[in-house]
């Protein structure tokens, strides 16, 4: 009897229609509104890779032990160094990151022992080549230029 | 007049772009009327080499590539390699580590049947769901993001341990998701479990008997709803997944309805877990000691977990060198799917989406 009610009265898709229904407030809306809002990512977020400075004088710090190289998966960065004659160091000479090929596994920001390399909050990498794909120690120093969006 | 009326048997191709094949599977219906006489499936679309690509990466590098096969449930993935290659270089991560890697990996489990609840809902005409679970499935992958930087492919454990200690808000960000969590899975059954649509498009349709899931070796919720409380989590504990306390749901008619039943109280049980995990994590180090250079010994090592999609297992055989001589994945998908023709031999069309959606498999990790 009560099966047949409910049957007639339409009552199991009551319960599913008052499901939607209740969350028709606007203080439930969880759409995100990229671009024009940027989502915040997490303090983690496994982004864009950049090579620190040392913010006092601008140098580089990565000391060119070529750790990260071979902590990469998939071999996708090339460091050239110089060994100085005065500081019997090895110096920075080109540092390439190919983007195209990473997939921010974050192996080499955890091999990297003076936290030159870091993977950073920003994820729009996007570019119209391959070869812009390919970071250079200037593009990885300074980052990608955020792009603007308009109407 | 009458007699000229076509009546021969159908070759009907589904996939590899049909939405309900859930990724690039591609099906050789044939049919008689709206009858499936036979099935065939062909895969291999997604196919990457993994295994391959294991044997020429050292262990570390590696796990990287695992999240990769199952992305739904990517810290599944990771935690089965971790103690795979733990178990041959043997070593044991230590308390904390095990504690959070078992909490990570029921978010993950979480998280797998949420997409998959949401997606079969869509494949069999119950659109709503489908915005409800991605809305969890969404806090579930936030709290991945805060953890360990990336919220499919999360590459969170390492060899060891972990790499990441948890951040400050984890347990605020983890109470509040088990706060609102039951909640809103009692919001997916009055969606779903007495909806006459769904009931009808599932009860009694794909059947698959705990003899015949043995027979396929299928795994996971797909052999728990014949009945079989089988649980590597219970059968052979890992991960200290023996001191927390839950229940293995069961079912018994072994048909789609009942898998849709065990996900749905697996999701349940998880929370418990999680909560059971987070009140007695214990404190000390997240990283076991591990050499720099990984050089395990010769030999061969089998090891597996309860993914959430079934059992999940590696195979490594090491040569004493850096890289793995071979490496095998046992995946539940790859495995499961093969009972697809069993199931859904004469059943209608319009049941073999319903069976190809409660059997959950991931492309990704049949393929590899």
């Amino acid at each position: 009897m009560v099966e047949t009610l409910r049957k007639i009265f339409l009552a199991d898709l009551l319960t599913g229609l008052w499901v939607t229904f209740k969350t028709q407030r606007t203080s439930n809306i969880v759409t995100e509104q990229y671009p024009l809002e940027r989502p915040r990512v997490g303090e983690r977020f496994r982004g864009a890779p950049r090579l620190n400075n040392n913010p006092e004088n601008g140098e580089t710090l990565c000391i060119g032990c070529d750790l990260c190289a071979k902590a990469c998966p998939e071999n996708l960065i090339v460091v050239g160094t110089e060994r100085n004659k005065e500081t019997r160091r090895l110096d920075l000479t080109y540092f390439t990151y190919d983007l195209s090929r990473c997939m921010f596994c974050g192996l080499c920001e955890d091999a990297c022992p003076v936290d030159a390399l870091e993977l950073t909050q920003d994820f729009e990498m996007a570019s119209y080549t391959r070869d812009g794909l390919i970071w250079d120690r200037q593009m990885l120093e300074e980052g990608p230029r955020p792009t603007p969006y308009t109407r | 007049m009458t007699n000229h009326l076509e009546t021969s048997e159908m070759v009907l191709n589904m996939g590899p772009q049909h939405p309900s094949t859930h990724g690039v599977l591609r099906l050789i219906l044939k049919l008689d009327g709206e009858r499936v006489k036979s099935i065939e499936c062909v895969i291999g679309y997604l196919h990457r080499g993994v295994e391959k690509i294991g044997e020429n990466r050292t262990y570390a590098q590696f796990a990287p590539y695992v999240d990769r096969m199952d992305y739904v449930a990517a810290v599944s993935n990771g935690l089965g390699y971790c103690l795979a290659v733990e178990k041959l270089i043997g070593i044991e991560a230590p308390p904390r580590a095990q504690f959070v890697r078992v909490i990570f990996a029921e978010l993950n489990r979480i998280a797998s049947h949420l997409l998959w609840l949401g997606t079969s809902a869509l494949d069999l005409g119950a659109m709503t769901a489908l915005f409800y679970t991605m809305r969890e499935r969404e806090d579930v992958l936030k709290i991945f993001e805060n953890y360990c930087g990336a919220r499919l492919t999360t590459h969170a454990f390492r060899i060891g341990g972990l790499q990441y200690e948890l951040h400050d808000t984890f347990e605020a960000e983890l109470l509040a998701f088990c706060a609102s969590f039951p909640a809103r899975l009692d919001e997916y059954e009055r969606l779903l479990t007495q909806n006459p649509i769904w009931v009808d498009r599932l009860k009694g349709i794909g059947i698959l008997t705990a003899a015949d899931c043995k027979a396929y070796a299928v795994s996971g919720p797909v052999l728990r709803a014949a009945g079989l409380p089988w649980d590597l989590r219970k059968a052979q504990p890992y991960s200290s997944y023996d001191q927390f306390d839950f229940d293995i749901p069961t079912g018994q008619n072994a048909d789609s309805y009942d898998r849709y039943l065990v996900r749905i109280e697996e999701m349940r049980q998880s929370l418990r877990i999680i909560r059971q995990a987070l009140d007695r994590i214990p404190s000390g180090p997240i990283l076991a000691k591990v050499p720099k250079v990984l050089k395990p010994a010769p030999g061969e090592i089998y090891s597996s977990i309860e993914a959430p999609k079934g059992e999940l297992g590696y195979y490594i055989v090491s040569d004493g060198s850096l890289q793995p001589w071979r490496l095998r994945v046992r995946p539940p998908s790859f495995l499961n799917l093969a009972a697809l023709e069993k199931m859904a031999v004469g059943a209608l069309v319009a049941d073999v989406v319903a069976i190809i959606g409660t059997l959950d498999f991931v492309l990704g990790e049949v393929d590899r």
